[in-house]
């Protein structure tokens, strides 16, 4: 290995953790949705593309200018998830968790079914709002999209975890999330948590998926961006921050360098079996809660 | 409580068939399952041989899932092992059929063991991930292995019985639908003795189950492995069934099916397993023949596949929101009413 190619390596390096800050954000919303309310939305990916597809009918097909289109393809997408914690997950309150995990798959088939009906199949592009000037750091290149996409969900990251630090809903929401029975007894609108949980991933999903629609064009198969996100909450925990945020970075530099070293195809495996390894070492993954059952 | 039929011994008590009615209705079956070849068309007969198929996968799937409640989304990926070992025993060795279908379904058991080693630690649905990504660690080798034919996959030649050669839909009939009633009839079995006993309580409560002295990991590792079982059985009559067998063939979107299946028709019963696999093999196909009887019908099947995903998920929700326990309780239901009638309606 005398002429390893360590510029090569830094810059693919680079690509996976800015694709690792999308997955992050992506995680985010999951985790959001799993502390508040036990739920795994396993339709985390096909949320994303509801929110993408928004995006584009209303940037490309209503012609809405851009500082228009995204914030209501946002505000739709948090209205989807309101619609889904009402008709989907409320009646469910209370059955046991393989029955909620079920309904988000059956919700990720209507979602996948829907946008094939109303935009057809095909791959769609998304008019680009990002800046295309290159951006080097060092020597190495980095594609402005993927760069200006890691952009965006840092900041996002950054404003959501402020948000639920110091605004009351999210206080509540955390509350939520540490005790359900105190927090009812302390006068915390539970359902509304929960619902306000689902909006406001519903949103987060959104906004990474029109960044990851723009990137990769959208098409009715973007759920499966869904499925690496799975990985990473389950590497990091499914119910930790800290967990979506390590291992979306972590996840997001696997695949990267898996791709780059070994070949597209291995990207998946190389994630499935960090996943493997993860659940080998540490069941509950690297950061989530480890309960203790008692009988 | 049924009216008239008192039990005296035990025996009576715990048997699979417990009443006359039932063994009346049951032989009706089977003289039907008998007759079906000989006056269904083709298409008919194809569905059949799928439907038994789906009936046989869910089965296992329900052993698993709805039985010992370890869920798993790895079930085509264990048909896919089965699919495999048949189409390479086939082409390579030319061994007889019954041996290659034992021989898909103790490797699908062996992957099934494999994947079940974490169970004992890993629970609820960090499993039901866990296996996703097993059954993406075996599409990756049928796909990359040359051993199985890489992506183009492997062409099966038709199963032969005293050198008359299993080709059509109602000659495969005749080896498919015995071997999945002897499955279902294995299984209904399973839930009379002490191992189904304690999947059972497994079930319930895994740590109550070790308190009372069950072994977890054993059971729950038999309970992988017969699952898988039945999966790779299944699977070695899908190869026979379509006779080609590639690593597109299994996507986790089946896995979704078989578990939709079980949900649909009512998880931990026999039954369920069967109305399910039989419902949703039966819902797509009765789309398609609305939307042929709807004027204007050609312009509608582009619409046909969209459609049919939103309906699997609806479905999916549907019974999980209104109807939580199943077609088999929707089943009993009915059997109830007749039983009770007229004396209460």
């Amino acid at each position: 290995m005398a002429n390893f190619d360590w510029a090569y390596l830094f810059e693919i390096s680079l690509t996976g953790i800015a694709g690792g800050g999308l997955y992050a954000l992506a995680a985010l919303a999951f985790v959001m949705v799993y502390k508040a309310t036990r739920v795994v939305n396993i339709a985390i990916g096909e949320m994303l593309m509801a929110g993408a597809y928004l995006f584009f009918t209303f940037a490309s097909m209503f012609a809405l200018p851009l500082w228009l289109a995204i914030p209501a393809a946002v505000l739709g997408a948090g209205l989807l998830g309101a619609v889904i914690e009402r008709t989907m997950i409320r009646p469910l309150l209370g059955e046991p968790p393989i029955s909620v995990f079920m309904v988000t798959v059956g919700l990720a088939s209507v979602l996948v079914g829907l946008v094939e009906m109303i935009w057809t199949a095909d791959q769609r592009r998304l008019p680009d709002f990002m800046p295309t000037k290159p951006i080097m750091i060092g020597d190495a290149f980095l594609a402005p999209k993927v760069f200006w996409g890691a952009m965006i969900a840092v900041v996002f990251i950054a404003a959501v975890l402020l948000v639920f630090r110091f605004w009351r809903g999210g206080v509540a929401l955390r509350a939520t999330a540490s005790d359900q029975a105190a927090a009812y007894s302390v006068g915390i609108n539970v359902p509304r948590v929960f619902s306000l949980a689902w909006v406001a991933s519903g949103m987060l999903a959104a906004i990474s998926g029109i960044i990851v629609g723009s990137i990769g064009g959208i098409s009715s198969s973007m759920g499966v961006f869904g499925l690496s996100v799975l990985v990473v909450v389950i590497v990091g925990g499914l119910d930790s921050v800290l967990g979506a945020l390590i291992g979306g970075l972590l996840i997001g530099l696997i695949e990267a360098l898996a791709g780059a070293y070994l070949g597209g195809e291995y990207k998946l495996l190389a994630t499935f079996i960090v996943l493997v390894a993860v659940l080998l070492v540490r069941p509950y993954g690297l950061f989530g809660t480890h309960e203790i059952e008692r009988l | 409580m049924r009216i008239g039929t008192l039990k005296e011994t035990y025996v009576a008590d715990a048997a699979l068939f417990d009443s006359r009615t039932q063994k009346v209705w049951l032989a009706v079956a089977a003289a039907l399952l008998v007759l079906f070849p000989f006056m269904a068309s083709d298409y008919w007969l194809y569905l059949a041989c799928l439907v038994s198929i789906n009936v046989a996968s869910a089965t296992g799937l329900n052993i698993l899932t709805g039985y010992t409640g370890l869920v798993s989304l790895g079930q085509a990926a264990f048909m896919g092992l089965g699919a495999y070992t048949v189409a390479v025993l086939e082409t390579k060795v030319g061994s007889p059929f019954v041996l290659n279908l034992l021989a898909g379904g103790f490797v699908a058991m062996l992957g099934g063991l494999i994947v079940g080693i974490p169970s004992l630690r890993v629970k609820g649905l960090y499993l039901a991930i866990a296996t996703i990504a097993a059954s993406f660690i075996a599409h990756f080798i049928f796909a990359n292995w040359k051993f199985t034919g890489g992506t183009g996959g492997l062409s099966v030649p038709p199963a032969t019985l005293f050198g008359l050669p299993l080709d059509t839909s109602f000659r495969l009939y005749w080896l498919i639908v015995p071997v999945t009633v002897l499955m279902l009839l294995g299984a209904a079995n399973l839930f009379r003795t002490r191992v189904g006993r304690a999947f059972i309580a497994i079930r319930d409560r895994d740590i109550s189950a070790e308190v009372l002295g069950i072994p977890l990991l054993r059971y729950k590792l038999l309970s992988f492995g017969l699952s898988s079982f039945y999966a790779g059985v299944a699977g070695g009559l899908w190869a026979y069934f379509f006779r080609v067998v590639t690593p597109e063939s299994f996507p986790l979107l089946m896995s979704i099916f078989f578990l939709a299946a079980i949900i649909v028709g009512g998880m931990g019963s026999i039954l369920g397993g069967i109305l399910g696999a039989v419902f949703m093999t039966m819902v797509p196909e009765l789309l398609k023949l609305v939307v042929d009887l709807l004027p204007g019908g050609s312009e509608l099947t582009v619409f046909l596949s969209p459609v049919r995903t939103v309906i699997f998920g609806l479905l999916i929700i549907g019974f999980l929101v209104f109807e939580p326990h199943g077609l088999a309780e929707v089943w009993r239901r009915i059997r109830r009413f007749f039983h009770l009638w007229p004396f209460r309606n």
